[in-house]
């Protein structure tokens, strides 16, 4: 009998440095090897920069085989503002940040790159919690959903959740704005192109671009695996539709 | 002059005119200027553009300053190279938006997390301003090390002659290690840093203790070889001035004024006040000599001038509630430095 090669890791996910770090069931591997496909697909890994917020993310930039920083928590989108006007248009310029990153500390950084249309693209991995500190409150947690900060679930005196792929396609100044997930293959090929899209408005010179994706976190939302597939189907895909929401060559 | 091709800031009294400039002057230029949302903003900007291997800097006063903190210790945590002007106010907090010294402790001793360290020129003149930020860029090359221009309000906004021109400090070290992407590599491969890069393993750390050696080693060389100071009639002086940026050319008047009565007293002026000429203060020390420190604060300086006299009781400082006016509008005047002079050595 002969075996069928039917996975392998993406060739710009070299992984020498960064080691695994993820826990069992966590998305941000296959969020990893879509981003690095979509790099690959479009031939651009001699111009990618990958900039890597705090979070579960922040070791992305050890593994891909292109060029990358770690920087301080929320300030990924400004770092990625200033490499991307020093090194102008020959350049591949994203950030990849938690919700946490991106829209609780970091969105003074989102809205502004977005409202300056910086050729630069934000990936967010919306997990719906701080996944890195063990759990506690996102700005995207559910309304009754349970984190270390809130024990007896969200209720309305820790807010309402926060939908990035919506807020960020309302700025003038964004060309792109798409919310996907990975929990099926198909969601996951949709996902790649949401990321391929980005990354082609970017090099177009289009505006803003952003990809949030849904992803799971079995540890913290103290689920299996695969109940988190299922919570991520029919619990935050309800309250975070997937798809495009904005997509325009031309902004403002 | 500087080769500086990336500008990033945010409006703060008193240095808008510097902003502003850049803002008009930058992108006719070709060169990068982007007025951000906030000085958090504004830094993380430097910090990308110095990433990616371009001279990059910013210009603030004491809030903004105060918010930059964060990403100062991630820059020399990161050893990137940049330039940031801070022309103080007064403080604390908003304190007032005219002329002050009050951040020489949080440039010096670095105002963020971790303990880290920031090369601190500090100019006098209009001259001195456009020829320190020069030298700023070379050292921060130099060492991969953030470093500050700290000036103050009155210096930032005074109308000199000045001597335009290119200065050379030699060479500094290739940015091999910039973020430009594998195609603009001659090796072609992929450069990475990180803000924490002794645990990450990266090459030539490999561990969090040896990444700590080689910050602490390269800080102490710094500290060994660009200490830089005037001196001015400091030989047969029983009474040493030390002071910086304004308050040092209120202070040469007023050793003229006291030389002029016979007096013995000159001035030791901290060029670099990161490293701060310790063995400068000490000598005169050894040598029975007193000190009289002027700065516009309540006594930031005079710490580390007690340090190089190991002797607290031989230091004095005339400070800001010397004042010529008490509204926000008031200077150290070289008269009120005179008195202390005359108190101190005549007793009168």
């Amino acid at each position: 009998m002969t075996l069928e090669l039917t996975w392998t890791t993406p060739r710009l996910w070299q992984n020498k440095l960064a080691g695994f770090t993820h826990c069992p069931g966590c998305h941000h591997g296959l969020i990893s090897k879509a981003v690095a496909e979509a790099i690959d697909d479009l031939g651009l890994e001699g111009q990618a920069i990958e900039i890597s917020g705090v979070g579960c993310s922040a070791r992305n930039f050890l593994g891909f085989s292109f060029d990358g920083i770690f920087v301080p928590h929320g300030r990924a989108l400004d770092v990625g503002t200033g490499i991307k006007r020093a090194l102008g248009d020959d350049s591949l310029v994203f950030t990849m940040q938690g919700d946490g990153d991106c829209m609780a500390i970091g969105i003074e950084a989102l809205i502004s790159s977005a409202a300056r249309a910086e050729k630069i693209t934000a990936i967010m991995i919306n997990n719906g919690c701080f996944g890195t500190t063990g759990g506690q409150m996102a700005p995207t947690t559910l309304m009754q959903q349970r984190t270390t900060t809130t024990p007896h679930g969200r209720d309305p005196s820790a807010g309402y959740p926060l939908h990035g792929a919506e807020l960020v396609a309302s700025i003038k100044g964004v060309a792109y704005s798409a919310r996907g997930a990975v929990h099926t293959p198909a969601h996951y090929r949709r996902t790649r192109k949401y990321i391929r899209t980005a990354f082609e408005k970017q090099k177009a010179g289009a505006g803003f671009t952003f990809v949030e994706v849904l992803s799971a976190c079995p540890t913290d939302w103290h689920l299996s695996p695969v109940e988190s597939l299922e919570w991520i189907d029919k619990t935050m895909c309800v309250e975070y539709p997937l798809g495009e929401f904005h997509n325009t060559d031309e902004v403002a | 002059m500087a080769n500086c091709t990336a500008f990033f800031g945010y409006p703060i009294t008193p240095q808008n005119e510097v902003t502003e400039w850049f803002a008009r002057e930058f992108p006719a230029r070709g060169r990068a200027f982007v007025q951000a949302q906030s000085e958090i903003g504004s830094i993380n900007m430097v910090y990308g553009a110095a990433a990616a291997g371009v001279r990059a800097m910013t210009s603030t006063s004491g809030p903004g300053w105060a918010l930059m903190q964060e990403s100062m210790a991630h820059l020399a945590a990161s050893e990137i190279p940049c330039v940031v002007m801070l022309v103080q106010r007064g403080g604390p907090g908003m304190g007032h938006v005219r002329t002050g010294q009050m951040d020489y402790l949080s440039a010096t001793r670095g105002g963020g997390n971790g303990g880290y360290k920031t090369i601190v020129l500090a100019p006098s003149s209009v001259q001195e301003s456009h020829d320190l930020v020069q030298l700023a860029f070379h050292l921060a090359d130099t060492y991969r090390n953030p470093a500050v221009v700290l000036t103050d309000g009155l210096t930032g906004q005074m109308a000199e002659v000045l001597e335009m021109g290119t200065l050379d400090f030699g060479s500094v070290p290739e940015k091999d290690w910039a973020l430009r992407g594998r195609d603009h590599q001659p090796d072609g491969e992929r450069r990475v840093l990180s803000t924490m890069p002794g645990v990450h393993r990266l090459p030539p750390y490999q561990s969090y203790v040896n990444y700590l050696k080689i910050l602490g080693d390269k800080w102490a060389q710094v500290a060994r070889s660009e200490v830089r100071y005037e001196s001015y009639l400091l030989d047969d002086a029983e009474l040493v001035i030390v002071a910086y940026g304004y308050a040092s050319r209120v202070s040469k008047e007023a050793v003229g004024l006291a030389r002029a009565a016979g007096m013995k007293v000159g001035l030791l002026r901290p060029i670099t006040l990161w490293p701060f000429p310790y063995e400068a203060v000490s000598h005169k020390a050894a040598d029975g000599c007193r000190f009289l420190v002027v700065e516009d604060s309540l006594g930031l300086m005079i710490e580390d001038v007690v340090m190089g006299t190991r002797d607290p009781s031989i230091v004095s400082l005339v400070g800001a509630l010397a004042h010529h006016s008490p509204h926000d509008d008031g200077l150290i005047m070289p008269t009120a430095v005179f008195a202390e002079i005359s108190r101190l050595l005549v007793g009168a």
